[in-house]
C-alpha cells in the first residue's frame, strides 16, 4: 500500500517540525520551499527561545510564561492555544538540545536563560545571538536524514501558486512553479499545510527577508481562506536603516544590559528607564517603539535631528559581548562600519513580525477543510503584540501541532485525494498556466518592482507606529487605485527560465489584498491595543473591541468583508497593561 | 540626489546552456549601499549603460544580513557574500560574475546542490531517537560548545568551495564545508556514537585525501570557520581510526 502523503509549503521552523512529525507518524511528505530549507527566513531570528525551564531560581513556570504571553498581547490570543504553547516550550528547548544545537552553557554544563522584553524571568535559551540560525539547522539536519531515506521528497525552489479545492470545498493539494525550469506542476495531498512565513515586504523594507512576501497566504485568502487579526503588525524598536533593508538588533541586546538613550540638554537621557521603572529597557516591543517614535518624531531628539537613537552595549565586557552576542555585532559592525563594543550603535524601529495571519482553530486548521497553517502565516498565539523569543517558540509548536493534526486528518478522512475527479486538478492547473501566459505578455508602463516599492512607502507611511483614521481611509484610496495600475505592469522579461518577476507580479496580487486587509482591519478597529495604536482612540475597549478580527475576500468586489469573533479568555480574565509596576499575577477567570 | 553613480560589469547568461555575455550598467549611489541595493536598483529600472531596456538581473539573494548564505557570487573577482559587501570599499567598475565551479543557472545563479548532497552522504545529523519527549540533552563544557558553535555556522554558502583548488571537475573531492560538519557532529557527545559511520565516509575515494592544504578555504569563509583546522583534526581522527580497524580494535 501506498503511503499516504500531506504536503507542507514552507521550510522555515514551523513546516520542518510538521514534516518530522508527519513522518514520525507514517507518511511521507512532499516539502515545497520558495529557497533551499537551510536559507529559510528563520535563520534571522537571533536572540533566542522562551520556555520555563526554571533554571535560575527564580521560581519560573508554564504559567507565568503563559500570563507575561497574555499580558504582552494585551488579551487578545486565544488563551487555550497559548497555554498548550508555553506549557510544551521546555519540551521544545530540550528536543532542539537532544539534536545538539550548540547553546550557551552555564558553568555546570545546563543551559544558560537570559531575560528578554516583557519579562522579568530569565527564561529565553540562546545560541549566541544567532540562535534561530541554529535552530533551524537542527531541523534541517533531521528531516535530511529523512530525505536520505526516502521518506521526505523536497522541492527547493519551487514557487506555491494555488490551492487546490475540490466542489466541496476541501483542500486535496496545490499547485506550484519551479523557479528555475518554469514547469508548474500539481501536487496531490490529503492534506495540505501552509507554513509560509510572515507577510513584511508588504511594507517595502523591514525585518524580514526578501522572501517574505506574504504572497502564498494572499493567494489563499483570495481563495476563500479566513485572515485574521491582520493589523497587528509588530515594529521592532531596534533596527538599523537600510537602504535594501532594516537590520535587526536583537532585543537580547537588552536582555544583557543595553541601554537605549539620547541627549536631552546636552545629556544622555535613558527614557525607557525612566519611565518604566520596573521593566527599564526590557518594556515590551511595542510600548519601546511608541517611546523611541514620540521622543524622535514629536519631541524631534533623535540623535543629530535625525529619526535614530542609541541603543548601547559599550559598557559591557566585550569578551561577555562576543560570546553572548556575537552575531548581531559582527552585522553591525559589517554594515554600518562602527565596533558596537566601543561606540553606541544607532537604530529606529522597523516592521518586523505579524501577530496576523490565516485563521487557524485549535488543531491548527485553517477554514478550509485539509489546509492547515503553522508559524508566522497562522494568527493564533501572540494576540496584540508578540513577545520577543516567542516567535521561535510558536513556530516551533505550530509546526508539532499541525503535523500530528493534519496526520490524524487523513486517517479519519473517508475519501482519498486518489479517489477525487482527475478534472479538480486539472482545472486549477489549467487556470494557473493561463495566469502565467497572461503575466508573460503583460506589456503596460508599470514597473512591477516600482509598484511594490510604492506601495511599501504608502503602508509604512501610514499604517504601522501611529495611525490616524483619516490616512488610513486615503492609504486604502490608494491601495485601490495601485490595484488598477497593476494591471498596466509591464512584465520586462520573457524568458522561459528563471524569471523572477513572472512569480512577483503573481504574488504582487495577493498581496495588495493583504494590504487592503491590514488597512481596512486597523481603520475599523477603534481603540489602542498592543501594537495598534490610535490616538484619537488612546485605550484599549475590551467591551467593544475585544474580538478576533476576521477578514474574508469578496471576489465580486475585490474587498475584504469582515466579521468579529470572540476571544477565548477561559483562564485568565483580561486586566490592563502596566509595565511602571511589576506585573501582578493573572486572576484565573 | 548627489548624482554620483556606481558602474557595474555583469556577467550575463540567460539559461544555463546559453552563452554567456557581458552588460555593463549605472545605477545611482547611496550611502552604505551593498551589491544587492544595486542589483535591487537595475530591478527597478532596468536600463543598461547604453540607456538599452534590457530584462532584471537574476540573482539569489533572502536574508540580506549574512546569515542565509544565498548571495555567494563572485565581486572583482573574489567569492563574496553580496550583501555584506558594500559598493564604497570596492574599485570601480564593480565586476560581478556567478560561481565558476557550480553550474550557472541564469546570470548570477548558479546550482549548489552538491553541497547539500555531500550533506546527505557525511549524515551530517545528530541521530535522536525520536521528537519525543525526553528530556534534555547531554551536559557540554561551556569552552567545548563555544569552538563548536563557531562550526556550526556554516550556511553552505558554496565559497569555500569556489576557492578550494581541489574542487573542479576532474575531482571528486567532496569539499571544505561538508569535512568541517562531519568534525562538528562527532564532537558532540551523542553525535560521536557515530563518528565512526562518518569516518568511513570521508575515507574513500574524494574524501579527506583529496584536499591539497592550500589553505583558500578558511580564508574566504565569511563566518570565519576553521575549516583547515577541521580537516587536520579530522586526518588525526582518521588515522586513530585506520589503526583502529587494522588491528581490529
Amino acid at each position: 500500500m501506498n503511503r499516504q502523503k500531506i504536503a507542507v509549503v514552507g521550510g522555515g521552523l514551523a513546516g520542518l517540525m510538521a514534516t518530522l512529525k508527519i513522518v514520525e507518524m507514517g507518511m511521507n511528505v512532499d516539502l515545497i520551499s520558495l529557497v533551499k530549507v537551510k536559507r529559510s527566513h528563520s535563520v534571522c531570528a537571533q536572540g533566542g527561545i522562551n520556555g520555563a525551564c526554571n533554571m535560575k531560581g527564580e521560581n519560573d513556570s508554564p504559567w507565568e510564561h503563559f500570563d507575561d504571553t497574555l499580558y504582552g498581547g494585551d488579551f487578545l490570543a486565544n488563551q487555550q492555544q497559548v497555554w498548550g504553547m508555553c506549557q510544551k516550550a521546555p519540551e521544545i528547548i530540550y528536543l532542539f538540545d537532544r539534536m545538539g544545537v550548540m547553546f550557551n552553557r552555564t558553568p555546570e554544563g545546563h543551559l544558560d536563560f537570559r531575560r528578554f522584553g516583557g519579562t522579568q524571568h530569565r527564561r529565553t535559551a540562546f545560541a549566541g545571538a544567532t540562535t534561530g540560525q541554529q535552530l533551524l539547522y537542527a531541523l534541517d539536519e533531521q528531516v535530511r536524514k529523512y530525505e536520505a531515506e526516502g521518506r521526505v521528497t523536497k522541492f527547493e525552489g519551487w514557487d506555491f501558486v494555488s490551492a487546490i479545492i475540490d466542489e466541496q470545498g476541501i483542500c486535496r493539494g496545490l499547485t506550484a512553479q519551479e523557479m528555475i525550469s518554469m514547469d508548474i506542476k500539481v501536487f496531490k495531498a490529503d492534506a495540505v499545510i501552509i507554513a509560509s512565513g510572515g507577510p513584511g515586504m508588504i511594507f517595502g523594507r523591514s525585518t524580514n527577508s526578501l522572501i517574505n512576501t506574504g504572497s502564498a497566504a494572499g493567494k489563499l485568502y483570495q481563495q476563500g481562506a479566513i485572515y485574521a487579526n491582520g493589523e497587528f503588525i509588530q515594529i521592532h524598536p531596534t533596527a538599523i536603516p537600510g537602504e535594501d533593508k532594516l537590520r535587526l538588533m536583537s532585543e537580547s541586546a537588552r536582555g544583557e544590559g543595553a541601554r537605549v538613550w539620547t541627549y536631552k540638554n546636552g545629556q544622555p537621557w535613558y527614557f525607557l528607564e525612566d519611565k518604566y521603572p520596573a521593566y527599564g529597557n526590557l518594556v515590551p516591543r511595542d510600548i519601546a517603539t511608541r517611546e523611541i517614535f514620540d521622543i524622535c518624531v514629536n519631541q524631534r531628539l533623535g540623535i543629530d535631528g535625525e529619526n535614530k537613537v542609541y541603543l548601547d552595549v559599550s559598557h559591557i565586557n566585550p569578551e561577555r559581548l562576543n560570546v553572548r552576542l556575537g552575531g548581531i555585532l559582527e552585522i553591525y559592525e559589517k554594515f554600518m562600519g562602527d565596533d558596537p563594543r566601543k561606540v553606541p550603535m544607532k537604530i529606529f524601529p522597523g516592521v518586523h513580525y505579524s501577530m496576523g495571519g490565516l485563521w487557524v482553530d485549535d488543531h491548527q486548521q485553517t477554514n478550509i477543510p485539509g489546509l492547515f497553517a503553522a508559524g508566522e502565516c497562522d494568527y493564533s498565539q501572540h494576540g496584540a503584540n508578540r513577545l520577543g523569543a516567542n516567535s521561535l517558540l510558536s513556530a516551533v509548536y505550530g509546526g508539532m501541532v499541525a503535523g500530528p493534526e493534519a496526520a490524524t486528518y487523513v486517517r479519519n478522512n473517508s475519501q482519498s485525494v486518489d479517489d477525487v475527479d482527475e478534472r479538480v486538478f486539472t482545472s486549477q492547473l489549467k487556470a494557473d498556466k493561463d495566469e502565467i501566459t497572461a503575466i508573460l505578455s503583460m506589456n503596460g508602463s508599470e514597473n512591477p518592482y516600482t509598484l511594490h516599492h510604492e506601495m511599501g512607502e504608502l503602508m509604512t507611511e501610514n499604517v504601522t507606529v501611529v495611525r490616524e483614521n483619516k490616512n488610513l481611509v486615503k492609504a486604502d484610496e490608494m491601495l485601490t487605485e495601485m490595484m488598477a495600475r497593476y494591471k498596466n505592469i509591464n512584465v520586462q522579461d520573457t524568458t522561459k527560465y528563471h524569471n523572477h518577476s513572472v512569480s512577483f507580479i503573481r504574488g504582487l496580487s495577493g498581496m495588495m489584498d493583504l494590504a487592503k486587509v491590514i488597512t481596512q482591519g486597523a481603520l475599523h478597529r477603534n481603540e489602542s491595543r498592543g501594537a495598534h495604536y490610535k490616538p484619537e482612540f488612546p485605550d484599549r475597549n475590551d467591551d467593544e473591541w475585544l474580538k478576533t478580527t476576521m477578514a474574508a475576500f469578496d471576489t465580486q468586489k475585490r474587498n475584504p468583508s469582515f466579521s468579529y469573533a470572540e476571544v477565548d479568555t477561559s483562564l485568565i480574565e483580561p486586566r490592563k497593561r502596566d509595565y511602571t509596576q511589576n506585573k501582578k499575577g493573572g486572576v484565573t477567570s | 540626489m548627489t548624482g554620483k553613480t556606481v558602474h557595474l560589469k555583469i556577467n550575463r547568461q540567460d539559461g544555463p546552456s546559453s552563452e554567456p555575455y557581458v552588460e555593463e550598467f549605472n545605477v545611482p549611489w547611496r550611502p552604505s549601499m551593498n551589491i544587492i541595493s544595486a542589483l535591487i536598483e537595475i530591478r527597478r529600472n532596468p536600463m543598461n549603460i547604453n540607456g538599452d531596456e534590457t530584462t532584471p538581473v537574476q540573482w539569489e539573494s533572502v536574508c540580506l544580513e549574512e546569515v542565509c548564505g544565498a548571495c555567494s557570487m563572485l565581486v572583482n573577482g573574489k567569492p563574496r557574500q553580496a550583501c555584506s559587501t558594500l559598493v564604497d570599499t570596492l574599485e570601480q567598475p564593480i565586476h560581478l560574475a556567478p560561481l565558476k565551479t557550480f553550474p550557472c543557472e541564469r546570470d548570477l545563479m548558479v546550482d549548489r546542490q552538491k553541497m547539500f548532497d555531500a550533506l546527505k552522504e557525511v549524515k551530517a545529523w545528530i541521530d535522536i531517537d525520536g521528537t519525543y519527549d525526553m528530556g534534555p540533552g547531554p551536559k557540554i563544557p561551556e569552552k567545548d560548545r563555544q569552538w563548536a558553535y563557531e562550526l556550526s555556522k556554516c550556511m553552505t554558502c558554496g565559497l569555500c568551495f569556489e576557492a578550494c583548488p581541489n574542487v573542479n571537475p576532474y575531482s571528486s573531492f567532496i569539499g571544505p564545508a561538508p569535512l568541517s560538519q562531519v568534525r562538528l557532529f562527532n564532537t558532540h557527545p551523542t553525535g560521536q556514537i557515530q563518528a565512526e559511520e562518518r569516518l568511513d565516509q570521508i575515507m574513500g575515494d574524494g574524501g579527506l585525501t583529496s584536499c591539497g592544504n592550500a589553505a583558500n578555504c578558511a580564508e574566504v569563509c565569511p563566518k570565519e570557520i576553521p575549516l583547515t583546522h577541521s580537516i587536520a583534526e579530522l586526518n588525526k581522527a582518521t588515522t586513530l581510526y585506520s589503526f583502529k580497524r587494522f588491528f581490529q580494535l
